[in-house]
């Protein structure tokens, strides 16, 4: 039953993709303004020329079937802005560095959160709850753009812990502060989901009977509620990817990263066409496999959940 | 409404009572008004405009004997004046992104809960769709779409998109009283569908739609301020809180009022907006404390 229920979502991932790279496709090229828009223009003919080049010359229909084609074989086609360079080896570069900040961020927030949460909980109405909850607040609140360069200017140009900004491969100092940043929301709201649902499930009659038959409270805890408290926060884990992929965007600008956040932004400013699509397909397809999996780690850990 | 029972005015003076005993979301009310009226009448008392160039006095701090304020930036024009017109921007564009997502968002899942069947399988797979691609994405494709500066149409667009959340509840909300008997009296009064939906089944989901939308508006804010944080939104030489954080964030070593100015305005109006939204729920819907 699951694995059927798997291989659906699985399948249904596809026609979702492809409407999306289709609507994206469409809806870029409508736009006004394109890649070969300088300060001056263009003589005709050159531009004539770079047009036919690139393809842009052929119906857009025609242009669509070929970028799908590429698609298919791995290839986003060549940057407009970047020349000399493939929008695969843009990525590609980019990518990992994204990854690792994003990955550490979800991870650093499941680790802060749920303890937080768990605590919060436990010390319900006290001074600790109290805190970890302002404190929450204010994190959900408050954007990476302004965390960001408050953090930078705190502990890394006052008290010196940490670099300001820029990147070194294999230095992990560079990435300490935009994890950080980045994480600060998602353990905020890990920790609000966390305290909620554990206060109800402690609430429930097998967590009496738990302790009615003397476990320790460490035990009643940790074996039997809080693994059905944390469901919501495993149903969140797949809107807070996506969180964290948009929150890269602003985080790899603050401190300087290399990461492929940054041509979404300026594929977007560039009117570099292939880019911006690049950055869809790859991130499209990242958020939605992430949520597949938080979808199916969810069925898999609530035994509740039917699929029909 | 001359026909609503004394029942229904019973539950808005009741929520309104509630929501006056909520100091946090009173307080939050009042520094909004407050804000909003400083953002309007504010620049006005400055005998600077928010893009003249003073050139004796270029990136001085807040407090110096002069009569900038809160200081200037680096090109020496005026921080109190340039910030005021930010958090203009700001409101208006939260609200009427808010508006737009608002009706989208109303209609939509009135519809879609309403008709049911296949119709509402439909609507509700396009929902579906938008949503499993991260929001921004949709926005910055949307930014390339117009020109650069046109941040009104641009927003007209956000909001276009930013209903997905709305539809959703309103859908819910439809589903469970679309099978009362009030919309049963109806029916068999002859009203038609369109009749049914605005007449009788908004006017019914208002409390969850004042709710969601209060939330909304912070959201659009920050929209707001993180596209032109990246460059995607206002132009120089407009300002925008987004544009002016980003300004201050490179000028921070040697200028730090330039980021605190706009960051503390654009935290506490998100802080109030959020704490307002909180108030409002607490007080439309009791059951859920």
């Amino acid at each position: 039953m699951m694995l059927r229920y798997a291989l659906r979502r699985i399948a249904g991932v596809v026609p979702t993709l492809f409407i999306i790279i289709t609507l994206s496709f469409f809806v870029i090229r409508i736009a006004p303004g394109g890649p070969f828009d300088e300060e001056q223009a263009l003589p005709p003919e050159i531009r004539a020329n770079l047009e036919a080049a690139y393809g842009l010359d052929r119906p857009l229909i025609e242009q669509y079937g070929r970028y799908l084609a590429g698609l298919v074989r791995g290839d986003f086609g060549p940057s407009f802005k970047f020349k000399d360079f493939s929008v695969t080896e843009l990525i590609a570069q980019g990518l990992p560095v994204s990854l690792m900040l994003g990955l550490s961020a979800v991870l650093l927030a499941l680790l802060i959160g749920i303890p937080l949460g768990t605590l919060a909980a436990l010390r319900q109405n006290s001074p600790t709850d109290y805190g970890i909850m302002s404190v929450a607040v204010l994190g959900i609140a408050l954007p990476g753009f302004v965390t960001g360069p408050l953090f930078a200017l705190i502990f890394g140009l006052h008290l010196r812990w940490f670099p300001v900004a820029g990147y070194e491969d294999g230095n992990l100092r560079f990435l300490v502060l935009p994890v950080i940043t980045l994480a600060l929301p998602v353990i905020a709201y890990i920790a609000r989901l966390t305290r909620g649902s554990l206060l109800e499930v402690l609430r429930m009659h097998f967590v009496r009977t738990a302790r009615a038959k003397g476990l320790p409270e460490r035990q009643v805890i940790l074996r039997h509620a809080l693994r059905p408290a944390l469901l919501p926060v495993v149903s969140y884990l797949g809107p807070a990817t996506a969180f964290v992929i948009t929150g890269s965007l602003v985080v790899e600008t603050v401190f300087g990263l290399p990461g492929s956040g940054r041509y979404l932004v300026q594929g977007a400013i560039n009117r570099d066409y292939t880019l911006v699509m690049g950055m869809i397909v790859v991130y499209g397809s990242l958020t939605l496999t992430l949520n597949l999996i938080a979808d199916l780690l969810y069925g898999w850990l609530d035994p509740r959940v039917r699929y029909d | 409404m001359t026909e609503a029972a004394p029942a229904a005015r019973g539950f808005w003076a009741d929520a309104w009572r509630r929501l006056r005993r909520n100091k946090a979301a009173m307080v939050a009310a009042t520094l909004i008004l407050l804000i909003t009226l400083l953002a309007f009448i504010g620049p006005s008392l400055s005998p600077h405009a928010f893009d003249a160039i003073d050139w004796d006095h270029m990136a001085v701090p807040p407090g110096a004997p002069n009569d900038h304020w809160l200081g200037t930036d680096r090109l020496g024009r005026d921080l109190y004046v340039r910030t005021l017109a930010g958090v203009q921007i700001s409101l208006q564009i939260g609200l009427l992104a808010t508006l737009v997502s608002l009706f989208i968002g109303v209609l939509w899942g009135a519809t879609a809960g309403y008709l049911g069947g296949r119709i509402d399988n439909l609507m509700m797979r396009v929902v579906d769709i938008l949503y499993s691609l991260p929001y921004i994405f949709i926005v910055i494709i949307l930014s390339t779409l117009f020109e650069r500066g046109n941040i009104y149409v641009l927003f007209l667009a956000i909001g276009a998109v930013g209903w997905l959340t709305m539809a959703r509840i309103v859908r819910g909300q439809t589903l469970s009283i679309k099978r009362k008997e009030f919309i049963e009296a109806a029916l068999a009064s002859g009203v038609g569908t369109p009749g049914i939906l605005l007449r009788h089944i908004v006017p019914n989901v208002v409390g969850p739609v004042i709710i969601y939308a209060t939330l909304t508006i912070p959201q659009m804010i920050l929209f707001e301020s993180f596209l032109s944080f990246l460059g995607l939104g206002v132009q120089e030489p407009q300002a925008s809180l987004g544009s002016l954080i980003n300004e201050g964030a490179q000028e921070m070593e040697s200028a730090v009022w330039m980021l605190l100015v706009p960051a503390g305005f654009l935290v506490t109006l998100l802080m109030c907006f959020n704490f307002l939204g909180d108030g409002l729920r607490d007080a439309l819907d009791p059951r859920d404390r």
